[in-house]
């Protein structure tokens, strides 16, 4: 029989090699997907992992990977936070669009002005507090009434699509825009445009995440801060006796990572995206829970499992186009991965005996 | 805007209508948690139930077959996430997350070719003599058959958990596993099952969204409704009566909100389609979650 | 009592680096007191789950009533007479008294029978509870009933009892083993755990002792005493903690009329607990387990914030100060559960370390860790207290209950802290290492510090403590000097009858 026995302390080399090994499981669980789409599972494997980056047009793919890679790193930085300290943000798609709404907001309020200097920090500062305010309603009503933090952040993404919807049709609409749903072009106004160099896609998101890496990897390593929150999610009574305050760590927590899904939002919009629409978000927040479990939570790991993550949205575009596999079919294999990588990170904590028992 | 058009009487009966795919998912999900298992992959299941209900419904020509196979759906994605928690000691937030992720995206890549078609019909029960009786009669009984499927599982719901023995097991289990495991009581097996329960009840909800309430399939269907869902368990402090409530509440503010627009409102279409969600975050803030089970989210191993 | 009911025969039970029974052997006859002795770690618990079905032995068996018994899980324990009262309560708090019995019992009668039996049961062994209560609203004792009632509703031919009266106050134990008694007279068998000899000389009918896993002995004892079963149960001799006359101290700590609601949902509040805490002292807080112990320690620890003027040190009212700011001023604290509360089981020792004595040991600087001093402090804490690790890179969970014990006391006594709030500081430790955490805590006094020891050992108090209070219900006794103190005494102050000992209260 096979049995499960706790480990005296967590494996080093399995806390490593799991996301490894569940990616590998992955990609043979998404061939056998892929074949039952009719699809030879070989070829699609290297349209989605080889393609964008080896491949003969890769350098129009490259610049993708900057510009999917950037958004889902920094949010995903922002939700290990909390996953790492029990408190569960899983509404960061509505930060990244109240973030994009209140830093487009200040980009078109300033149109037609010219003055990058001064318009574009307020654009990032009013994205920043955009998501930063939005993620302090599931951390203030839990602080304050105890309100489970999953369902409220969760609720407000619903209510932040409604509100760009009315924002795009309303507000921010393009006054010349022809009856066109969606605001002005952001991306094409100087003075707002998040964008550094197009060409390589590299835009001022790319140089916050890469930023907010090595912030959280100094959290981590070395500060007081992120031992809290280690030891908030490990072991919430050690925490209280060692003088964590859970009140100021949720708040920490969620304030962090909706500002940074803020910021996320605003150099997509007033970048890559260009503008306000209906259509803007395409569920970054949610891959970016994937990313962050993927990542192990640790910040170098996040950098690696958000490249990874790009890669399969623009491979998925690739064998879209040239395969015609369904859009949709990497969201699945996108999900299959997180199952893998739970299933495999039990021998992180434990490992299995097989044939132990004799009865007598 | 034209108020008088909203006709009260309807108003009622389609709150009735409204609420039921909620009610389904909630009362499944609140027999998973009271076995101590926190299973956030409620959406997730919902939306696959959705959409594989609707296409056996639709290649059977039967909504029955739908519901058997939605049902089924749910269960079986209820049990990936059940053998992930429970022998694979998964942390239960982040595979209920996975679970709603995978669900979405198998929910639209089964869901292509079947975008915009119009579900077969399911006809409503008009229940001899009951129905006839005014104002009553319209309003509760003359409704199609899940919704009275849906009042009798919360029912039984209510009856196996109160009244019976298997159901003193499962609250035991959900309240300190370690206890019960000492007793001598399966936890890993009747979490399985309760989780499996719930699951089908998910799909069930799910396929009454595209069978019988939209009636047809559209990507991201339900909106939602799963988290409700789960919203209306915290409100309703885990017991079968007040679920009802909850989701017969959270009924109202849907069709009340539908009616508001539908009679043109000077309030924009978004501003009312956010209704229900801050509906629910008030409730979730007016109702602080006491009662909750001892064990729920914990991860059981049995240890020596 | 010639032919045994149950036969253990050569049960060996072997876990991964540690064998829990080997070759254990023994009978235990019809209406037989027979009870099992041995340190903590020393195999009583994996043997009585064996027999209870939650264990399955690598090799030997067992005989009940002569026929081959090996019940492959607790149901099947209980169906053949086997039942257990567990040392740390197998009860669901949110549900009722007659619901917690019915899920002990194979085939419950419907639930309106079934509180009737158990009014009937319970009354008829002096036990007398309501079936219909909420057993998280219940004391230590009255849970213990429900545990007893269940068994005893199933006429049992075996009943063990696993530590039964770490919970209960001397006069609850009299009734308790009034109970027993009676059980025994209508034959039935009782295995009981303990380690206290005194209780056992005066119950059971045979004892066997067990160290290390294995049978060391068997003897009668009434017919032994105290001292040579306490030899077998440790394997030597016994270092008694030495103590120091001395000098009464300067007032360090003042605690008055400290209320507060219990953060717990079945906690207990605390309420109007005034003490006066001096350098050099120490004193011993009594108490069954659940009248106030924990909410006590997080109180003085700075877990939870009081009202104005409720505490204070050296003059300094500190009762809103968190915990760092209390370390900061030298009062530290090593609250009961080490796993999850004093210590973090899945971090290192290093990391432990940090947990409490960043503040007293300048291991931050603007808020960065100096991971090297940390880690510095934390082989200072091994090293010093004997603490058996490969070194401190290594998880808390890693370590023995008593090792790790030893771990969080040394940390907080390494910061030379003022004052020292410890509870239940030997609870799961090995008699050797008790002793030598029992003469930490003194050498600390010695030096000046104030010492508090929350136990519910009373011979733990009566070793160490200079003055002995009770906790009851939340509610402190007034404190009394330890020596002189006489058994029945603190039975009256533990049952919360301190107000008619006013007169005596000398300070």
């Amino acid at each position: 029989m096979i049995a499960l026995e706790k480990r005296p302390q967590p494996s080093q080399v399995w806390s490593l090699a799991s996301p490894v090994v569940a990616v590998v499981l992955t990609m043979i669980a998404g061939a056998g997907l892929f074949a039952a789409l009719g699809q030879d599972p070989v070829a699609a494997l290297i349209k989605i992992f080889w393609e964008p980056v080896f491949g003969p047009y890769n350098f129009f793919y490259l610049p993708q990977l900057l510009i999917k890679g950037a958004p889902l790193v920094a949010i995903a930085l922002g939700l290990s936070l909390g996953f790492k300290a029990g408190i569960w943000n899983i509404g960061a798609e509505g930060q990244y669009i109240i973030g994009a709404l209140c830093g487009a907001g200040v980009g078109l309020a300033f149109y037609p002005m010219e003055a990058r200097w001064l318009i574009l920090p307020l654009m990032l500062v009013a994205g920043a507090l955009g998501g930063f305010v939005w993620a302090m309603i599931p951390g203030l009503l839990r602080v304050k009434f105890n309100t489970n933090e999953i369902l409220v952040s969760l609720m407000l993404v619903y209510v932040a699509e409604q509100l760009m919807a009315s924002m795009a049709l309303g507000l921010m609409k393009n006054p010349e825009g022809m009856g066109f749903p969606g605001s002005r072009n952001l991306s094409q106004y100087e003075s707002a445009s998040t964008w550094i160099d197009r060409s390589y896609g590299m835009h001022w998101g790319v140089v916050i995440a890469l930023i907010a890496v090595c912030f959280a990897y100094i959290l981590f390593s070395r500060h007081i801060l992120g031992f809290q929150i280690k030891l908030a999610g490990q072991a919430p009574r050690a925490a209280a006796f060692s003088g964590v305050s859970p009140a100021r760590l949720v708040l920490f927590c969620l304030g962090t990572s909706g500002a940074l899904a803020g910021l996320a939002g605003l150099t997509e919009v007033a970048g890559p995206a260009g503008l306000v629409s209906i259509d803007f978000n395409v569920g970054y927040g949610f891959t970016a829970i994937i990313v962050a479990f993927l990542g192990r939570l640790h910040p170098v790991g996040i950098l690696l499992a958000g490249t990874l993550m790009a890669i399969t949205y623009i491979g998925g575009d690739v064998a879209q186009s040239s395969l015609g596999l369904p859009g949709a079919a990497i969201q699945v294999f996108q999900g299959m991965l997180l199952f893998f990588l739970l299933a495999v990170d039990v021998l992180t904590n434990y490992r299995v005996r097989i044939g132990q028992r004799s009865v007598a | 805007m034209d108020l008088s058009s909203i006709n009260p009487l309807l108003l009622l009966a389609s709150l009735m209508v409204a609420a039921t795919p909620i009610l389904l998912a909630a009362t499944g999900e609140l027999v998973v948690e009271r076995a101590g298992v926190l299973n956030l992959g409620v959406e997730g299941m919902m939306i696959s139930g959705s959409v594989l209900g609707f296409v056996a419904a639709i290649s059977t020509g039967s909504p029955w077959l739908g519901f058997l196979v939605a049902a089924l759906g749910g269960a079986g994605m209820a049990l990936v996430f059940g053998i992930l928690t429970q022998f694979f000691l998964s942390n239960q937030v982040a595979t209920g997350l996975a679970l709603t992720l995978f669900g979405l995206g198998l929910a639209s890549l089964l869901g292509q070719g079947y975008l915009g078609v119009k579900a077969p019909p399911f006809p409503d029960w008009h229940i001899p003599l009951l129905s006839d009786i005014p104002v009553l009669g319209p309003i509760v009984f003359q409704h199609d058959p899940i919704v009275y499927l849906g009042l009798a599982i919360v029912a039984g719901v209510w009856w196996f958990l109160s009244k019976t023995r298997a159901g003193l097991v499962l609250r035991a289990v959900g309240e300190n596993h370690e206890a019960a495991h000492g007793l001598g009581y399966h936890v890993v097996r009747t979490r399985l099952l309760a989780i499996m329960f719930g699951g089908a009840c998910a799909g069930l909800g799910g396929a009454y969204l595209s069978i019988v309430r939209v009636p047809t399939y559209a990507d991201g269907l339900t909106a939602g409704a799963g988290w409700i869902a789960l919203a209306i368990v915290v409100f309703a402090s885990w017991k079968p009566g007040r679920l009802l409530l909850g989701a017969y509440l959270f009924g109202g503010v849907t069709v009340l909100q539908l009616n508001l627009q539908a009679a043109g409102v000077a309030i924009p279409v978004e501003y009312l389609s956010m209704s229900p969600y801050i509906a629910t975050i008030l409730v979730l803030v007016i109702m602080s979650a006491s009662g909750a089970p001892g064990s729920l989210g914990k991860t059981f191993h049995a240890a020596r | 009592m010639n032919d045994p009911l149950l036969r253990l025969s050569g049960l060996t039970k072997a876990y991964p680096g540690v064998v829990a029974n080997r070759d254990v052997s023994f009978d235990i006859g019809k209406g037989e007191v027979h009870a099992l002795l041995g340190e903590n770690g020393a195999g009583k618990s994996t043997l009585v789950k064996t027999i209870y079905g939650l264990v399955k032995p690598d090799e030997g068996s067992m005989t009940l009533e002569g026929k081959p018994f090996a019940p492959h899980d607790p149901r099947a324990a209980r169906a053949a007479g086997i039942a257990m009262v567990f040392q740390h309560f197998s009860l669901f708090d949110a549900l009722t008294v007659a619901e917690n019995v019915a899920l002990g019992m194979e085939n419950p009668p419907p639930m309106g029978e079934l509180a009737a039996r158990i009014k009937d049961v319970s009354e008829t062994y002096g036990l007398p509870l309501n079936p219909s209560r909420i057993v998280g609203d219940l004391s230590a004792g009255e849970r213990q009933r429900v545990e007893i009632i269940r068994c005893l509703l199933q006429d049992p031919k075996v009943l063990i009892m696993d530590e039964p009266t770490s919970v209960l106050t001397p006069q609850e134990v009299e009734i308790l083993f009034e109970t027993l008694r009676k059980l025994q007279a209508e034959g039935t068998s009782i295995l009981y755990i303990s380690h206290k000899l005194e209780e056992i000389r005066a119950l059971c009918d045979c004892a066997t002792i067990l160290r290390l896993g294995e049978v060391v002995g068997t003897c009668d004892p009434r017919e032994t005493s105290a001292r040579e079963m306490a030899e077998l149960m440790v394997g030597g001799t016994l270092h008694v903690p030495e103590r120091e006359t001395k000098v009464e101290g300067e007032v360090l700590m003042q605690i008055k009329g400290l209320s507060a609601p219990s953060p717990a949902e079945f906690g207990t509040s605390l309420k109007d607990i005034s003490l006066e805490v001096r350098a050099g002292d120490v004193i011993g807080i009594g108490g069954v387990a659940g009248n106030g112990q924990d909410e006590l320690l997080a109180a003085l620890s700075g877990e939870i914030r009081v009202g104005q003027g409720q505490i204070t040190f050296q003059g300094k009212d500190i009762g809103h100060l968190p915990p760092d700011a209390r370390r900061t001023l030298g009062i530290c604290a090593a609250p009961e559960e080490r796993m999850g509360h004093a210590a973090a089981p899945d971090m290192s020792l290093t990391e432990n370390g940090a947990l409490t004595a960043r503040k007293r040991k300048n291991l931050t600087k603007n808020g960065f860790i100096n991971w090297r001093a940390a880690r510095g402090f934390a082989e200072e804490v091994i090293e010093t207290f004997d603490v058996r690790t490969p070194g401190p890179n290594n998880a808390a969970r890693s370590l023995s209950g008593g090792n790790l014990q030893k771990f969080v006391i040394g940390r907080e006594i390494l910061q030379d802290p003022q004052v020292l709030i410890v509870n239940q500081p030997t609870w799961g430790v090995d008699a050797s290492a008790a002793a030598a955490i029992r003469q930490a805590l003194l050498d600390l006094a010695a030096k000046g510090a104030a010492v508090i020891v929350i136990s519910q050992d009373l011979d733990e108090l009566m070793e160490v403590s200079d003055s002995f209070a009770a906790l009851n219900e939340g509610r402190l006794s007034a404190p009394r000097p330890a020596r002189g103190l006489t058994v029945e005494e603190i039975g009256l102050m533990l049952g919360g009858a301190h107000d008619m000992e006013v007169a005596h209260v000398a300070s």
